[in-house]
């Protein structure tokens, strides 16, 4: 059967780790390509890399940072952030990225979307959504959340779908940071409507949260950052946690 | 040891050589038929679709040279699909080395099937050493039919062919590149075959 997959998710600033890591017994948290290691080996499924740098020259050490998770990490692994165009997408996967992911890009220019997926396939295109729930109704935000649009999420995710995208990365802008839980209702709901896997994305907190994204939101995937990260949960632990709630998960 | 990677312009490969690197294996990424023709062993790759793969593979007269080889083959993923008799996919006609035919997951399960699944029913010394229900890494809407030519099963909605074998060729859906330890001994077995 195929498993649920846990997803730690890296922010990367000029080809560094920049922020959230607290590492015991690892010398250079700082250091994305030990992390990345780190975290395979204690049974990451996947892996994502933000790339948050704000300058030209940051995003080309980025690129070099994947090549080097490529040679030396044997689990997948997406990298987003500032992609906007075929050529960003074609050095990347170069590169030895497995996957990419779009935000507001494809907001801006949905055809992106068609092209990457005609270009490379749509197994490598991953679409992340910010939303956030406003007056019950779930609105696309730009820019990491901070400007709102008037898409809905649900139509959008729809939209995503029929234009090629293999994956949603889903992260509620309501749940994010607040440890409380992952958006399971909307997450349920974006199951219903398209047929592509779909990532939950903020809020998780304990490990009760995953078992309820998987159970409740029926959730494909389950990303998280700080928990990891700070080492608040372990990820053998968490997966055997699910494990003993009858969720496949690899072990 | 002479190892090639087929570089059609199909996708990601550099994965599959950083994965042989990790092996201590230095595998060359090449088109031309001498390269290919003299390795010792010849990895098929491919990622994107399967009709304009295949234009690829004919435009570059591969696809004559690809059945003639006589040492081990393995097709990875696409390759493994490009390798059978037809593909729904673009609606193409295959290398017909195993035979199967490929087709898509209808719309009962979630389309790719993405993320890890286990392998069982193994029947090949490609699998020496991987206990039956490994979990390996796949990504797929097309899936290769059942046959007696199958040597590992995946169970996604329905059973269908995880890995293939005809004589010298092999095929396996799953990226054994991607696949941790698991997928390491998957490729460090194909290079004692």
């Amino acid at each position: 059967m195929l498993t649920k997959r846990i997803i730690p998710c890296l922010d990367i600033k000029n080809g560094r780790t920049v922020k959230g890591v607290n590492f015991v017994n690892l010398r250079d948290a700082g250091d994305p390509v030990k992390l990345a290691k780190k975290y395979a080996d204690k049974g990451a499924d996947e892996l994502v890399f933000l790339d948050i740098s704000a300058t030209l020259e940051g995003r080309k050490t980025t690129r070099e940072m994947v090549l080097k998770v490529a040679e030396q990490v044997n689990i997948p692994f997406t990298v987003g952030g500032g992609i906007s165009s075929v050529e960003d997408v074609d050095i990347l996967l170069k590169n030895g990225a497995d996957k990419v992911s779009v935000n507001s890009a494809a907001v801006k220019r949905p055809d992106l979307i068609n092209e990457l997926s005609a270009k490379f396939g749509n197994q490598c295109v991953v679409v992340a959504i910010d939303a956030k729930e406003i007056n019950g109704e779930w609105k696309v935000h730009l820019a990491g959340g901070s400007i709102p649009t008037e898409i809905g999420l649900f139509s959008w995710a729809k939209e995503v779908e029929e234009r090629g995208a293999g994956e949603i990365l889903f992260t509620s802008m309501n749940h994010d940071g607040t440890k409380n839980g992952f958006a399971n209702e909307a997450l349920a709901k974006l199951s219903q409507y398209v047929n592509i896997p779909i990532i939950a994305s903020g809020g998780a907190g304990t490990t009760q949260h995953f078992v309820d994204a998987f159970d409740k939101g029926k959730a494909d995937a389950a990303l998280a950052a700080s928990v990891f990260h700070f080492g608040e949960i372990e990820i053998i632990d968490l997966k055997k946690e699910i494990k003993r709630n009858n969720i496949e998960v690899r072990l | 040891m002479k190892l090639a990677i087929i570089d059609y312009g199909a996708g990601n490969i550099k994965s599959i050589q950083f994965a042989f690197n990790r092996l201590g294996v230095n595998a060359i990424l090449t088109h031309d038929e001498k390269d290919i023709i003299n390795a010792d062993k010849v990895i098929f790759p491919g990622v994107g679709e399967a009709g304009s793969a295949m234009k690829m593979l004919i435009k570059s007269g591969l696809d004559q040279l690809i059945p003639e080889l006589k040492q081990p083959v393995l097709g990875i993923c696409l390759g493994m699909q490009l390798l059978c008799n037809y593909t729904e996919e673009g609606d193409t006609e295959g290398l017909g080395i195993f035979d199967t035919n490929v087709k898509r997951f209808d719309h009962s399960v979630k389309v790719p099937h993405m993320g890890w699944n286990v392998i069982t029913d193994l029947q090949s010394d490609l699998f020496k050493e991987v206990p039956d229900r490994s979990y390996l890494y796949l990504v797929h809407s097309y899936y290769a039919e059942l046959g007696s030519q199958a040597i590992a099963k995946t169970d996604y909605g329905l059973v269908y062919a995880s890995a293939l074998n005809y004589h010298n060729f092999y095929g396996v859906q799953f990226h054994p590149e991607k696949s941790g330890e698991v997928g390491a001994q998957i490729l460090n077995n194909f290079l004692k075959l």
